[in-house]
């Protein structure tokens, strides 16, 4: 047991803090201004993960917070150690991610002098973060520390910075763990509604016939997945998912709908445009899964049930809005809602379907070329059975993702959703190993978001991590130039992209590799990867000129999808 | 329309930055903001006067409140209220204007701070509709240098705001100064 009290430099401070917050693992780069910390790493029972780049300690932290809820931690130095984890502090806000950073500043006598390595990262990152302190003296960093925790996983999870002058380090203090408890009284993170609000949520319901629940990542956040399916059943009402919400309910249940949005399936978009009532369970209403908003959905009642109240009527209108934990709120709604026979509409939502499976690209027959989808379809079939995270960055292939893997498990996905961070993948992937290291973790990534942050191989290699990743390389900024094909004349303008041989490139970092071209190597590779006691890259060069179907065009209506020519006639084109 | 927001924070630095970031970010448009100190050292208060429509305003007092560091928003638009403002006018008045100056500035119940051969610096606080009344009957004496606080902000009776703030209408506030940030 240690003694309450004792007399420590800030540096054995902040160890000492993050060891009772739980912290097992750190991924940092050390530097000028974070050196005394690093000096009393030794005192500690933290596992320091060296990264190759901060950018990629944010991501690690943050695909280490998403695959498990706890709170992740990166560290950096002052300026630009600091400013190389702006990026990944943006995707941890913009999707709700629990992340503590924290950086070395110079001393607290030089503040303001432009000193070396100096950077105002509390100013840099104020829009970017849920909160953050500059700690100039020993006796509040304890404070900070976890007041820092405590806000970055409460209420609406979010990343909070901490800024540690280097004589804050290096000084000493009486460590009083108990005298530090948050005392935040500018923080209530626990909202719960008024209850006429769930007596017109209850009418309303009861009221629809033709509803739909929107489920989003709060689910997850709230950890409300058994009251989300439970609310389903009892009410028979099929579930539609973001993004983020993917795998907060078992793809193969009968409820579900399966994506939302941009590159929804189309039934999916259009069982939203028919709607009469809308319950929006911990998402946003975010632009990429509204569509215009002038006539989204405009039939429905909306019952928008969200932890920050900022998002109440932010983008859509709603009737009904019930603020508060989601988990709280569906125990109080689960008891009190009626069973209703909803055959007719979940039947016409079925009827819907057909028109999509004919032009789905799963049923092209093998013509000797290589689709994304395929390789997605695989990588579903050989993981399924296994505890699998996958790890996706931005752009064509993780749309793919989303739509060919049926994702059964909650957290078996880790994607940027809000921010669209391009290299993402590989160090969250990192982060989600870390945390969950009994689960296969894959990269699926594209050429161009993998060379954004292969760096981090060498992560991989010195932590001795198995991690799987795949290359859906098609030779472009896939997205970027699906944009181009629709919407600017096919003028391929800076999307081209020269790639090295990624599988030398692995080899250079001791990481085995493989090349595939054909659709019956994919599945053996898959398996080789899967089975390989290491970590391995595969990469799979698809048909380069492949497109996202269905896509909402930016500004269109929600039914208003470009939808994929039927195969058949592509393949006559091909031939 | 305008509104007029009165928002308590703690005393702390940085707490003014992290109030105008908010504002400039989500692109609402500050009229004019006051900070200054309660009758809690380690309180302080702003008035806030934002072109808002009804909506915009109650996004801005949620948002306002997901700031750590805010402990209370009272939108008091429409409610029997205090406002004031106060400016210092120096304005050119030679021998032969300063009577007349002098007569404007009493109609307005304004207070002369100072006086010079060539000029005359006035006080005066009222609503921010006075202070442009008297600025418009001045003008034409030729206007050296106005300064002017911004509005601040009061309501009327015996309940101060932290018994009457909302939070986003999800209810009253019962303790004293509690937030609702998430």
């Amino acid at each position: 047991m240690k003694a309450q009290k004792a007399t420590l430099t800030g540096a054995r401070i902040l160890w000492e803090c993050l060891e009772r917050e739980g912290v097992k693992h750190v991924f940092g780069y050390p530097g000028g201004a974070i050196l005394p910390a690093y000096d009393a790493l030794k005192h500690s029972s933290i596992h320091h993960i060296l990264v190759r780049h901060e950018q990629g300690a944010t991501h690690m932290a943050d695909g280490y917070a998403r695959a498990t809820g706890d709170v992740g931690v990166a560290i950096a130095t002052s300026g630009p150690g600091a400013t190389n984890m702006v990026t990944g502090i943006a995707t941890a806000m913009m999707d709700s991610s629990p992340i503590v950073c924290i950086t070395g500043q110079v001393g607290s006598k030089l503040l303001g002098s432009d000193a070396f390595q100096e950077t105002d990262i509390t100013g840099v990152t104020l829009p970017i973060t849920k909160h953050n302190y500059l700690v100039t003296r020993s006796e509040d960093l304890a404070p900070a520390i976890r007041e820092a925790f405590y806000v970055a996983k409460s209420g609406r999870p979010g990343p909070v910075l901490i800024d540690i002058t280097k004589d804050a380090q290096q000084g000493t203090c009486e460590f009083d763990w108990e005298a530090a408890t948050p005392r935040l009284r500018g923080y209530r993170p626990d909202l719960s509604p008024a209850k006429e609000s769930y007596e017109r949520a209850l009418e309303l319901i009861h009221e629809a016939k033709r509803p739909v629940i929107l489920a989003g990542h709060g689910i997850l956040v709230s950890g409300a997945e058994h009251e989300v399916q439970a609310f389903a059943e009892r009410t028979s009402i099929p579930v539609a998912l973001t993004l983020l919400g993917l795998g907060t309910l078992q793809a193969s249940h009968f409820l579900n709908l399966g994506m939302m949005g941009m590159h929804g399936e189309a039934w999916v978009n259009t069982t939203i445009q028919q709607a009469d009532l809308l319950l929006a369970f911990g998402m946003r209403f975010d632009d990429r899964v509204t569509g215009n908003l002038k006539n989204y959905a405009p039939n429905a009642k909306k019952i928008h049930v969200d932890i920050d109240p900022a998002e109440i009527n932010k983008n859509v209108k709603v009737d009904v809005a019930l603020v508060g934990d989601l988990r709280k709120i569906l125990h109080e709604l689960l008891p009190r809602v009626e069973m209703r026979d909803r055959r007719e509409w979940l039947e016409s939502i079925h009827g819907l379907k057909g028109d999509t499976a004919v032009r789905d690209i799963q049923n092209l027959p093998d013509n000797g070329h290589l689709y994304a989808a395929h390789v997605i379809n695989d990588l579903w079939h050989e993981t399924r059975e296994h505890e699998s995270i996958i790890v996706t960055d931005v752009g064509q292939h993780q749309m793919w993702e989303a739509q060919y893997y049926k994702h059964e498990r909650p957290r078996s996905l880790i994607t940027s959703g809000g921010l669209g961070t391009m290299g993402f993948a590989l160090p969250a992937a990192i982060g989600a190993k870390v945390a969950c290291p009994s689960s296969d973790v894959w990269v699926v990534v594209g050429d161009g978001g993998f060379q954004m942050t292969m760096c981090e191989l060498a992560t991989i290699v010195q932590e001795n991590l198995k991690v799987n990743i795949a290359i859906i390389n098609n030779g472009y900024l896939g997205m970027v130039r699906q944009w181009q094909e629709f919407f600017y004349e096919k003028n391929y303008e800076a999307t081209p992209l020269l790639s090295p041989d990624f599988t030398k490139l692995a080899d250079a970092f001791g990481i085995r590799s493989a090349l595939v071209r054909k659709r019956s190597d994919v599945v053996p590779t898959l398996r080789d990867s899967r089975t390989h006691d290491g970590p391995m890259l595969i990469d799979f060069q698809v048909e380069q000129e492949d497109t996202v179907y269905p896509m909402v065009a930016a500004g269109a209506a929600l039914h208003e999808m470009i939808r994929r020519p039927n195969p058949l006639v592509e393949t006559a084109e091909d031939e | 329309m305008l509104h007029t927001l009165v928002v308590y924070v703690e005393n702390k630095p940085g707490v003014l930055s992290r109030v105008v970031s908010l504002f400039r970010r989500r692109a609402f448009n500050i009229d004019s903001l006051t900070v200054g100190r309660t009758e809690k050292p380690d309180v302080s208060r702003m008035t806030i006067v934002v072109d808002a429509d009804d909506d915009q305003a109650r996004r801005i007092v949620a948002n306002v409140y997901k700031l750590i560091n805010v402990l209370l928003v009272d939108d008091i638009t429409g409610e029997p209220a205090i406002l004031r403002d106060l400016a210092f006018i120096k304005v050119g008045a030679t021998h032969q204007a300063r009577s007349h100056v002098l007569e404007l500035a009493s109609v307005f119940r304004a207070r002369v701070l100072d006086v010079a051969p060539e000029s005359l610096t006035i006080e005066i606080t009222g609503t921010e509709d006075k202070i442009d009344g008297l600025l418009e009957v001045l003008r034409p004496f030729g206007l050296l240098e106005v300064v002017r606080t911004g509005q601040v902000a009061m309501r009327r009776g015996a309940k101060p705001s932290t018994m009457t703030a909302k939070a986003n209408g999800t209810g009253p506030v019962d303790d004293d100064t509690v937030s609702y940030s998430v």
